[in-house]
């Protein structure tokens, strides 16, 4: 199950969680990983630093933006999606 | 004991080049808020803010002026002079060592340092103008101030981000009744509408791509503004002595931290500033009938203000009207509390308060009279104006009718 993207996101996320990315599990969610809504903000800049994508993402709502941050699995589909619709 | 009260205001904004034109502006409901206009802006996600138009510096200022004045400092300079003159206050050799300014302000010459940067990254230049320090440095607008008027006394910049203009009111506040001074000018300002100062902004992801909707249900965020607001706060019996007109008296002010976190606002801290404010002012929560918000538009600010407003004010927070102006003018940063405290004064001297203007859907979480969309004509008599900042600092005034 493990792919390029995936494993990219979890060293993104375990970089703001302070762990180690085997311990980022994909059912784990922000709370659970200790991260804050500014460490949040922050991985969305890694994400798009790291895929070249804009990641449609409000701070000021986070449950309202199209990016679903439920937990680790569904942001890794989410930025799936992103690189997906990418132009060539 | 001493008493300070307010005889001169000046202001620039999106609202106008004027204290006058921004009051008239906020009692229409306007505007201010449109497409920005400068270079590189189609390099940005976030287009709109509150950008003052029509601003002509070759006209108000010459070429060597124009060479240590950033736009902030422009600014500040322009709200000064209509202060001054509406106070009729003549600055003797008597007055002047008792004469000061303290002015708020977050971002310093942001168009300086964004120019500059340009020059020496961008265009690989290895020299810039001799003048880029003292045009950026933060505390320019108020020694510029300083030097024009001949004012001696206490003179300084404030820089608590949201909230810098309200803690530089209090000070200026405070030294008069410390009896530090008789005279000071005090206020704001921001130039921050730039390519650089919105990017920066831009990171945060907490600005607004369509308007500021202030408690709103459907709030998404904050919208920039830019420009400045200058007042003249006097001692009471100096005022009197030389028959100044008298706007209103300043008559309490507080600050606190909230010590917990640096973006997101405190219910708790913003509540023990009000209740500060109220306190110094010696006034009951019940005589308050307008509280100009800090009022963002973000999800959280609003919320949290609200909830404070509650928790102060109890029953009596159904019966006072709170607006926010940002909706307007946007959110001058370091300049914001100064452009808001026109809005206190008016509702005090002419009994009008400023609307909340893009008022769209009721908010449960901030069910208070926000006066939406129209301004309104009530007689108060006291006033408060809030100001939350990023880093947790709250500073509070309260203005009362004389």
């Amino acid at each position: 199950m493990s792919d390029d993207v995936t494993e990219k996101m979890r060293a993104i996320i375990a970089e703001q969680a302070v762990l180690d990315p085997s311990e980022v599990s994909m059912d784990a969610t922000l709370d659970d990983l200790g991260i804050d809504s500014l460490g949040l903000v922050e991985a969305v800049f890694a994400i798009e630093e790291e895929f070249d994508v804009q990641v449609p993402f409000n701070a000021n709502d986070p449950a309202d933006s199209q990016f679903d941050i439920s937990n680790v699995q569904s942001m890794v589909n989410a930025v799936k999606q992103l690189v997906a619709a990418k132009p060539d | 004991m001493r008493r300070v009260v307010i005889t001169g205001q000046g202001a620039i904004n999106a609202l106008g080049h004027t204290a006058t034109e921004t009051c008239t502006a906020m009692r229409e409901g306007r505007q201010g808020i449109g497409q920005l206009e400068f270079r590189d802006v189609s390099r940005l996600s976030i287009q709109i803010g509150g950008q003052v138009r029509g601003h002509d510096a070759s006209s108000l200022f010459s070429r060597q002026q124009l060479s240590l004045y950033d736009p902030n400092t422009q600014f500040a300079l322009i709200a000064a002079a209509e202060a001054m003159q509406q106070s009729g206050l003549q600055v003797s050799d008597e007055l002047a060592p008792r004469a000061g300014v303290i002015m708020g302000n977050s971002g310093g010459g942001l168009q300086t340092i964004d120019e500059n940067y340009r020059t020496v990254y961008e265009e690989g230049k290895n020299r810039v103008h001799p003048f880029v320090i003292p045009r950026l440095m933060n505390s320019a607008a108020a020694s510029h101030i300083s030097m024009t008027y001949g004012l001696k006394g206490p003179t300084f910049t404030v820089s608590t981000a949201c909230a810098s203009s309200n803690h530089a009111m209090g000070q200026a506040f405070e030294t008069i009744l410390l009896g530090n001074a008789d005279v000071m000018l005090t206020g704001g300002s921001e130039s921050m509408l730039v390519f650089g100062g919105i990017k920066a902004w831009e990171g945060l992801r907490v600005m607004s791509k369509d308007a500021c909707r202030p408690f709103s249900k459907n709030r998404n965020g904050m919208v920039q503004g830019e420009g400045a607001a200058v007042f003249v706060f006097e001692e009471y019996e100096h005022a009197r002595a030389r028959g100044a007109e008298i706007l209103a008296e300043v008559v309490g002010f507080a600050m606190t931290s909230d010590a917990s976190d640096i973006v997101m606002p405190s219910r708790e801290g913003a509540a023990r500033a009000m209740q500060g404010a109220l306190r110094s002012a010696s006034a009951n929560a019940d005589e308050v009938g307008y509280i100009n918000a800090h009022g963002t538009g973000t999800a959280a600010n609003d919320r949290s203000e609200c909830a404070a407003v509650r928790e102060v004010f109890g029953d009596h927070a159904d019966n006072l009207m709170i607006s926010a102006t940002k909706s307007m003018h946007g959110h001058l940063i370091g300049g914001t509390g100064a452009v808001e405290l026109l809005a206190c004064i008016m509702a005090l001297r002419e009994g009008v308060i400023a609307p909340t203007i893009g008022y769209e859907d009721p908010d449960p979480d901030c069910d208070l009279d926000v006066v939406p969309n129209e301004a309104r004509d009530a007689d108060v008599s006291l006033v408060m104006t809030n100001a939350f900042a990023f880093g947790g600092l709250n500073a509070v005034l309260a203005l009362r009718r004389i």
